[in-house]
């Protein structure tokens, strides 16, 4: 890859100054948006560089989210699956239940910073807008997050969530009524309101700044997790597993390993019915061809006249035709893997967290317990898998029911 | 030698007149209709044609122009097919300049290179892609330069003076003043501000300045026409597509000269 024979931490350097990770990413947005992008560009660089702005920023991780997330050997599960020890990243206890909040912190402070009044944000299966609901609430902003009408109705528990946190949820009746649709209509409200309104990307996709900025706010959980396996193992792991729809959580951790010689990185997408039954939300594993959605250029879903076709998975939050441009540069160089996983497999992965660890997991997150049960039976009972347990799976609880059949 | 979208510039300049530029939607509402609306518009009094390319992610359009397109896309239209339709469009109509609208996707699916030499092959003069601003253009607009397609360019409310002189650096045929901060077809349209902008605009690039998003109607239109060089009807136009194919030319045509008598009173 780019950095082969490099050995200096800092030799990873991307994205360029245009949001370019090699031919991917950039800023393919309509003219009125890109002042915008511009400014939160130049004040996102004023912010980090700001010893009070980061201080915040980690001090609301610790008192307000819960961090560090703990690092966790889940020895029942290792013994079930034979072969690697598999240690859980524990997003999933992080205040709001995901990984999301992470983010959303980071940016409702950027949005006070820049005197922004209004928050709107896009919601697949809702974690990412719980996330950006609470820090409204946390820091009284107004806040109004768009989902897809089809998700509205598959992720219940969290649109009232959303609404006792004081967020108006509005739906989305366009397209294919799930997330890449909530995200054009949040980009119609943003370029309608501009002056007043800052947008909360949920993933580390969108136009430039945001694949980057998502990335860095997310990246605190590689950088505990280099630290635990440190205290924990004496070393880093040999493979370490996200799910991937845009891929705010996968990047989170991949992003710090990325110069750890000897660390596989391994991006689990959802297969849906079957990659092969191309009902699924696996662009990366397919070798979907590079396209522009949503401000960015990257593996697209999308048929030969280049119209995004639609996804497939059992899960809401993975239900995306993209994925973020840096997963499409790691794929590219090889630093990274992308496999997928079916519904099926991640259900099965679900219920063995829930019976032999007693962890409820989210969907999404299954989708990488589901690989490491393949993976793990691979390698030796001396290595190590962590597993980014990125969310938990109370939002699920319903469409498992559905999904068994009972009535609740 | 000077391209047909510069050559209508030029003789409407000279008649001391301002260009009329409505859109309609490839396919909308069946793809068999388009072309004859397409001369429709001309009878109405059009002096340039933006043709929409119909996209499943259409970003910065209001919900008119996405049902457009989800009406196109129904019945399957691709970007292949709209260029089709402009060489049907071109057998009866040499003069018009058409300009095709769109997204960034289905021409990338494409490759520039290709497109570039099908659409001129056909007729199009110019290229409008809303989500491809300077910078991620220069490339792409080499391409469509070298074919001799007019790569048409967005300017906003928002944009500073710095990057209008970017832009008139890429930009040829005319640019795109968006009136207002918002999607197509938003009700918000303050033509003194517009106005202002205009001046501003002008300072920096000497190519004719369109108005388009939120002109509803001839007031509006010939308002606008009074501050600059063309005046864009979209939505306005759809919502009659909308209203089904019976007597859909006749309210087309009907629509459109009303909007043209006012625009040239406006300029009289």
């Amino acid at each position: 890859m780019q950095m082969a024979g490099k050995t200096s931490e800092q030799s990873y350097d991307l994205p360029d100054a245009l949001g370019h990770f090699g031919q991917f990413g950039g800023i393919f947005v309509a003219e009125t948006l890109i002042p915008a992008l511009d400014e939160l560009r130049a004040e996102y660089e004023r912010a980090i560089a700001d010893p009070a702005f980061m201080a915040e920023f980690h001090y609301e991780l610790k008192h307000y989210v819960g961090r560090p997330s703990p690092l966790y050997h889940a020895r029942r599960l290792s013994e079930e699956f034979g072969g690697a020890q598999i240690y859980l990243k524990r997003e999933d206890l992080n205040h709001t239940g995901a990984h999301k909040v992470n983010n959303t912190i980071g940016q409702a402070l950027l949005a006070r910073r820049m005197g922004k009044k209004r928050v709107i944000a896009e919601t697949g299966a809702g974690q990412h807008g719980v996330a950006s609901a609470t820090v409204a609430a946390r820091y009284g902003l107004e806040c109004v997050v768009y989902m897809g009408s089809e998700d509205v109705k598959r992720q219940a528990p969290n649109v009232f969530r959303m609404k006792l946190l004081g967020a108006k949820v509005v739906p989305v009746e366009s397209g294919s009524k799930t997330l890449k649709d909530a995200m054009n209509e949040a980009m119609r409200d943003w370029v309608t309101n501009v002056d007043s309104t800052y947008y909360i990307i949920g993933t580390c996709a969108g136009p430039h700044p945001y694949p980057r900025l998502v990335r860095d706010f997310q990246s605190v959980i590689g950088e505990e997790c280099k630290v635990q396996c440190a205290e924990q193992l004496g070393r880093q792991p040999d493979a370490v597993l996200a799910c991937v729809g845009g891929g705010s959580n996968a990047i989170g951790i991949f992003y710090p390993y990325i110069e750890v010689p000897g660390v596989r990185l391994i991006g689990v997408e959802a297969g849906g019915h079957g990659v092969e039954t191309g009902k699924h939300a696996a662009p990366l594993t397919t070798g979907a061809k590079p396209g522009v959605l949503h401000g960015q250029r990257v593996n697209l879903m999308q048929d030969e006249n280049g119209q995004v076709i639609e996804t497939h998975s059992v899960s809401a939050g993975l239900d995306y035709p993209g994925v973020g441009p840096e997963h499409c540069y790691l794929n590219e160089v090889g630093r990274a893997e992308y496999v997928a996983i079916n519904d099926d497999e991640a259900l099965a992965a679900f219920h063995d967290l829930c019976r032999f660890e007693g962890i409820i997991p989210a969907l999404e997150s299954s989708h990488a317990l589901a690989y490491a049960r393949k993976l793990a039976p691979t390698m030796r009972r001396d290595q190590v898998i962590v597993v980014n347990l990125s969310g938990r799976g109370d939002k699920d609880i319903p469409t498992l029911a559905r999904l068994s059949g009972i009535e609740l | 030698m000077a391209s047909r979208i510069q050559k209508t510039f030029a003789s409407l300049k000279q008649l001391g007149r301002k260009a009329l530029i409505p859109y309609i939607t490839a396919g909308d509402p069946n793809p068999g209709i388009t072309v004859s609306l397409m001369h429709a518009l001309v009878r109405g009094g059009a002096d340039i044609i933006e043709l929409g390319v119909p996209f499943s992610d259409p970003m910065a359009d209001g919900p008119v122009i996405q049902k457009a397109a989800e009406r196109a896309l129904a019945h399957g239209v691709s970007l292949k097919q709209v260029i089709a339709m402009v060489e049907t469009f071109r057998k009866d109509d040499l003069d018009t300049p058409v300009v095709l609208m769109g997204y960034a996707n289905p021409v990338e699916a494409m490759g520039y290179e290709s497109f570039s030499q099908q659409a001129v092959a056909a007729g199009v003069d110019g290229v409008l892609t809303v989500d491809l601003p300077p910078e991620e253009a220069e490339e792409r607009v080499a391409i469509l330069k070298r074919h001799g397609l007019d790569p048409i360019f967005l300017l906003a409310p928002t944009t500073p003076p710095s990057r209008v002189a970017r832009i008139a650096g890429l930009a040829s045929g005319y640019v795109y003043y968006v009136s207002l901060k918002g999607v197509t077809g938003a009700a918000n349209l303050d033509v003194a501000s517009v106005a202002d902008k205009m001046l501003e605009l002008r300072a920096n690039i000497s190519l004719p300045i369109g108005v388009g998003f939120g002109i509803r109607d001839a007031a509006s239109a010939a308002a606008v026409a009074g501050v600059s060089d063309a005046v864009i009807i979209g939505s306005r136009i759809v919502q009659e597509l909308e209203l089904g194919e019976n007597g859909l030319q006749e309210r087309l045509v009907g629509f459109l000269s009303g909007v043209r008598h006012a625009v040239d009173a406006a300029c009289a």
